[in-house]
């Protein structure tokens, strides 16, 4: 049965809170931050092939217009502090994507005396991508762990402070 | 012109300045007074015979003993190359820029300072280049004792498989 001219008269039951976690996470722009070889992988996986846009995922340049934070590469110590001006930039809610060995660890560089070894050091991380650098069939995956993960939260529940908190299921 | 004879060449015009010669390496090389070594630079690239017209690369090297600066010299004009080195105690080590002959040593006399602490006299911006501002020390120095934090952020991280610990104690 074709669903032109049958949807509208149709209605969809949903809770709150489940609608704002699916808006929120058919809408995961991520912010453009390639650090190293693995944002060739990045790019592949915004581009035609992978195309992490049918999951609503679309670059920003600015960290002021996104959700989603794809550490793509090697973190320094220098940049290090700067991951963590633009992480403090970015609205809430918020999400980090670690991508590749050396944001997760450090990597092959993690001995070297320039390198944060992880940039969970600096920022929390949502999920983890392993891989040298992690093909976009990896990154892709990384972003549905997140959208999972985002599916369980509760933004609406109260907590016993007066403040609403994201409660996390997972 | 082979190496070699741009090194006797620099030597007639400059007796004094030129202190060695070493024709038995990979490159062959001659060792500069640091006093001269502008002077020297500047013959090389403006005599018609030599015509060192590129500063391929400027680099330094800690010996423990001392610290060396090499120039590699190029000349696209006679396609010939040249090699300079300049022995520097390791307090203090400071020697004049080569900016004035050829550009290109501005930021490769910045990477020096950056890693190994040599500092170009009359260079137009002596900054770091690649290292933070405010980094404690020269890496590539032997003697390099590796901060156990930066701002905060432990560069320490457990490991199961390296111990990281046992590395940087």
């Amino acid at each position: 049965m074709p669903l032109l001219n049958t949807l509208p008269e149709y209605v969809l039951t949903t809770k709150t809170d489940e609608l704002l976690n699916w808006m929120r996470k058919s809408s995961l722009w991520y912010m453009l931050f390639g650090l190293a070889c693995c944002a060739i992988e990045l790019m592949h996986t915004g581009g035609p092939r992978a195309d992490i846009d049918r999951f609503g995922a679309a670059p920003r340049a600015s960290a002021r217009q996104s959700d989603l934070m794809i550490v793509a590469g090697t973190l320094t110590l220098k940049m290090a502090l700067r991951t963590r001006l633009l992480y403090d930039q970015m609205p809430d809610p918020k999400y980090v994507i670690s991508m590749g060995s050396c944001s997760n660890c450090g990597g092959l560089f993690q001995l070297a005396y320039s390198v944060c070894d992880g940039v969970d050091k600096i920022v929390p991380v949502d999920v983890y991508v392993p891989g040298c650098p992690p093909r976009p069939e990896a990154l892709t995956e990384g972003l549905l762990k997140l959208q999972e993960k985002i599916m369980t939260e509760r933004w609406l529940t109260r907590q016993s402070n007066g403040h609403t908190q994201v409660v996390s299921e997972a | 012109m082979n190496p070699v004879q741009v090194y006797e060449r620099t030597k007639e015009r400059f007796p004094a300045a030129v202190l060695e010669v070493v024709e038995k390496a990979i490159n062959p090389f001659a060792v500069v007074d640091p006093a001269a070594i502008v002077d020297v630079c500047r013959f090389l690239r403006d005599d018609p015979e030599t015509a060192m017209d590129c500063l391929s690369n400027q680099s330094g090297v800690d010996y423990k003993d001392r610290i060396e600066v090499v120039y590699h010299l190029f000349s696209y004009r006679l396609r010939h190359n040249a090699v300079l080195k300049v022995k520097l105690p390791r307090d203090n080590p400071a020697v004049a820029t080569v900016e004035t002959v050829w550009k290109s040593a501005n930021w490769m006399e910045r990477e020096i300072f950056d890693l190994l602490g040599v500092t170009f006299d009359g260079h137009s911006d002596m900054r770091r280049l690649l290292m933070p501002e405010d980094w404690p020390g020269y890496p590539l120095r032997k003697d390099f004792v590796e901060p156990l934090e930066y701002h905060g952020i432990s560069t320490v991280r457990d490991s199961a498989i390296i111990r990281l610990d046992a590395k940087k104690k």
